[in-house]
């Protein structure tokens, strides 16, 4: 049994994973671990399959065949609910936040807090002010604001305070920087690296090379659906980043060949 | 970023009235109109029907009959409020809440069974229509619209084989015609109208001051006052304007809040409650603002979107038996014809949108008094029936525009 503390064993892998949409097939035997205090970047070209590979880890997608391990162990993880008990937070490309409903209840939602039958108003707005306190989330006038007031940068960081409200492990953003201003984008990345730093396994999706050797540890390329390589990030130059993300190779890196994968 | 609005300072800082109004303004003017619109159109409708009809409308009769006319539409409306909150429509409401009339008034006069024998199985018919309904909508996934349209001509079948063609079946249940027939005495209708004010009161009062305590959000003080100013006005006002009495002739005297009212206070207060308290309400808000955030969230949305037809159709049910108490009888076509318009109309107007994710329990009973104050007046003024329809189509048709503005208006300036 591997030892949780050790940080050479992921927080969660994935071993050989495969989904299709019908004839479709978006993802081929897929291997990928995240490790705590680590930032892992998925990188890959529009239609590679990354949000698909983290709507399968998030229970949203159903997998056709492959495994995933949590902290060593196998598990599987078939519903959102699977997913948020082993402590993996998503926060979605498109953000799922209820327009209609304030901060507090947004970052609650699904796991409201009761007090009997009468919701725990008052606990869950101190909790979530913490929450955005401590990840020095300063745009925020009022937490009983409601989310369509706020601009893209804050709903970003209210999407983000909910993954982190929930003691979550695996933290995984789908690229969280991009509709957001320059300010914007230095702010949540360094809130990125504020959460690997306390201790979360961060994924991070982006198509910005600067974003991505800016904050990640370790880069994962997808093409086509595959993994063309998953390196550290002192091990390659952006240029090699985006070979691979492009091309599926570059040098000895990558896919054997990728005439095959077409 | 200024300074000022850093660090939650709306949260910090103690609000001021004259503040709190400017945000109220800045959010009417961003398109969240709230009960402004119901509010307005109340206010004007009384006053235009009064110097129509100066003698008639305002006299304590007519008033009592309103109140006891608004009863049904609003309980239906109330009801139709969960399943526009998931931006859903149930066209059918009106016509269930005729069959579990007829179920309710066969019972009695055919198998001569009590009250809580009939009522229990009126309720319980319309449970299984909202269930086959949600079933169909949310298992299924026909869209509400289709679904309650075949029903809307469905029961309506039913209803006409439980009665017959040109039959009527009395209602003669004391309890049952007690409802719209009968008053609360005086002593408790005052009662009753004390302590809710005094609860009202001292719930608010309490939350303001257990939010302050520990620096949560609130509203300011002087708002939190005035609106238990404005409650406590209403409901004592109320009480007192059925208290006079109304007897047609002065042998005999006909005062006292009618049963029904406390009814449909009831069903407000609690489904208040569900909706702004509870784990549940909060599900049903999420659903019908992002149904797919929902879903994301753990929340079953299947079930949530089952069960707002569930309640819409139980709610019926009670609609339903409120007005074959007003009317003493089931008719064949009860709940047929403009009821299901009245109540889309008054859920509407009272400002809960069409397109799901706002809207509040009390819109049912703002926007069922508007529509009811419509119907009533202009059956003072003796409009001809076409007349009536015209307008009532009509005002539906401007309370929809208004929801379809405002949401525009709420698009255009993020909110
Ligand atoms: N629900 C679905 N049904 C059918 N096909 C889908 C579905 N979701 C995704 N796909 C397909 O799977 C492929 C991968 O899509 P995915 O959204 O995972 O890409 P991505 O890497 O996130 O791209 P982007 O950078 O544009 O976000 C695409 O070809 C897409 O059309
Ligand atoms: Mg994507």
């Amino acid at each position: 049994m591997a030892d949780v503390a050790d940080e050479k064993t992921p927080v969660l892998r994935l071993a050989g994973v495969n989904k299709s949409f019908g004839a479709v097939k978006v993802l081929h035997d897929v291997d990928f671990a995240v490790y705590r205090g680590k930032v892992t970047a998925l990188v890959g070209d529009n239609g590679a399959g990354k949000s698909t590979l983290i709507k399968c880890i998030a229970g949203i997608h159903p997998i056709d065949s492959g495994q995933f391990y949590f902290e060593g162990r196998p598990v599987s993880i078939s519903t959102p609910r699977d997913a948020a008990a082993l402590g993996i937070e998503v926060v979605y490309q498109d953000l799922a936040l209820a327009d209609n409903l304030d901060i507090v209840q947004n970052m609650f939602l699904g796991r409201e807090r009761r007090r009997g039958l009468v919701l725990d108003e008052a606990s869950m707005e101190e909790s979530a002010r913490q929450t955005l306190s401590k990840l020095s989330v300063r745009t925020v006038k009022s937490v009983r604001q409601l989310v369509s007031s706020l601009s893209g940068g804050q709903r970003q960081t209210v999407a983000i305070a909910k993954a982190v409200l929930w003691e979550s492990k695996v933290v995984i953003l789908d690229e969280p920087t991009a509709a957001l201003g320059v300010a914007q984008t230095r702010q949540v990345l360094e809130l990125v690296r504020r959460l690997a730093d306390t201790g979360h396994a961060v994924v991070l999706i982006s198509h910005n090379m600067n974003d991505v050797f800016e904050v990640a540890d370790r880069i994962t390329a997808l093409y086509l659906g595959r993994v063309a390589a998953d390196v550290a990030r002192e091990e390659v130059t952006s240029t090699q980043v985006v070979e691979l993300i492009t091309a599926g190779r570059s040098g000895d890196l990558g896919l054997a060949s990728t005439a095959e994968s077409m | 970023m200024k300074v000022a609005d850093a660090d939650f300072a709306l949260d910090r800082r103690e609000q001021t009235v004259t503040s709190a109004v400017r945000d109220y303004w800045a959010r009417v003017r961003g398109g969240e109109l709230g009960a402004l619109p119901s509010i307005f159109s109340l206010a004007s409708l009384v006053i235009l029907f009064t110097a129509l009809r100066p003698e008639t409308f305002l006299s304590e009769r007519n008033i009592a009959n309103l109140f006891v006319q608004a009863m049904s539409v609003t309980i239906l409306a109330l009801g139709l409020v969960f399943v526009l909150l998931l931006g859903e429509i149930d066209l059918s409401a009106g016509v269930t809440s005729g069959v579990c009339a007829a179920v309710m008034a066969k019972l009695m006069t055919e198998a001569g069974q009590p009250w809580y024998v009939t009522v229990p199985a009126a309720l319980l018919t319309g449970l299984v229509i909202g269930t086959c309904i949600g079933l169909l909508v949310a298992v299924v996934r026909i869209p509400s619209f289709v679904v309650t349209l075949a029903l809307f001509l469905g029961l309506q079948g039913v209803t006409l084989r439980l009665i017959g063609e040109g039959g009527t079946v009395p209602v003669r249940d004391e309890v049952i015609v007690a409802l719209a027939n009968d008053n609360m005495p005086i002593w408790l209708g005052w009662t009753l109208a004390v302590l809710c004010t005094a609860w009202f009161a001292a719930s608010q009062l309490l939350r303001w001051r257990r939010q302050r305590r520990r620096g949560l959000a609130r509203r300011p003080l002087g708002l939190v006052l005035a609106q238990i100013a404005v409650v406590g006005a209403a409901l004592l006002g109320l009480t007192f304007l059925m208290g006079l009495d109304r007897a047609p002739s002065p042998a005999i005297v006909l005062n006292g809040v009618p049963w029904g009212v406390p009814l449909v206070g009831v069903l407000v207060i609690t489904a208040t409650f569900v909706l702004n308290r509870t784990v549940y309400g909060r599900h049903v808000y999420a659903v019908g603002g992002n149904a797919e955030a929902a879903r994301r969230a753990g929340i079953h949305v299947t079930a949530i979107r089952m069960s707002v037809f569930m309640i819409a159709s139980t709610l019926a049910a009670v609609a339903g038996m409120v007005d074959a108490s007003r009317l003493n009888s089931v008719t064949p076509d009860a709940g047929a014809g403009n009821v299901l318009l009245y109540a889309v109309g008054a859920a509407v107007i009272g400002g809960t949108s069409l397109f799901g994710g706002k809207g509040r329990a009390r819109d049912a009973v703002l926007g069922g008094l508007v529509v009811t104050v419509i119907i009533n007046g202009l059956g003072l003024l003796g409009s001809p029936a076409y007349m009536q329809m015209l307008i009532t189509g009509g005002v539906l048709l401007l309370a929809a525009s208004i929801d379809a503005l405002a949401r525009r208006r709420q698009a255009a300036t993020g909110r």
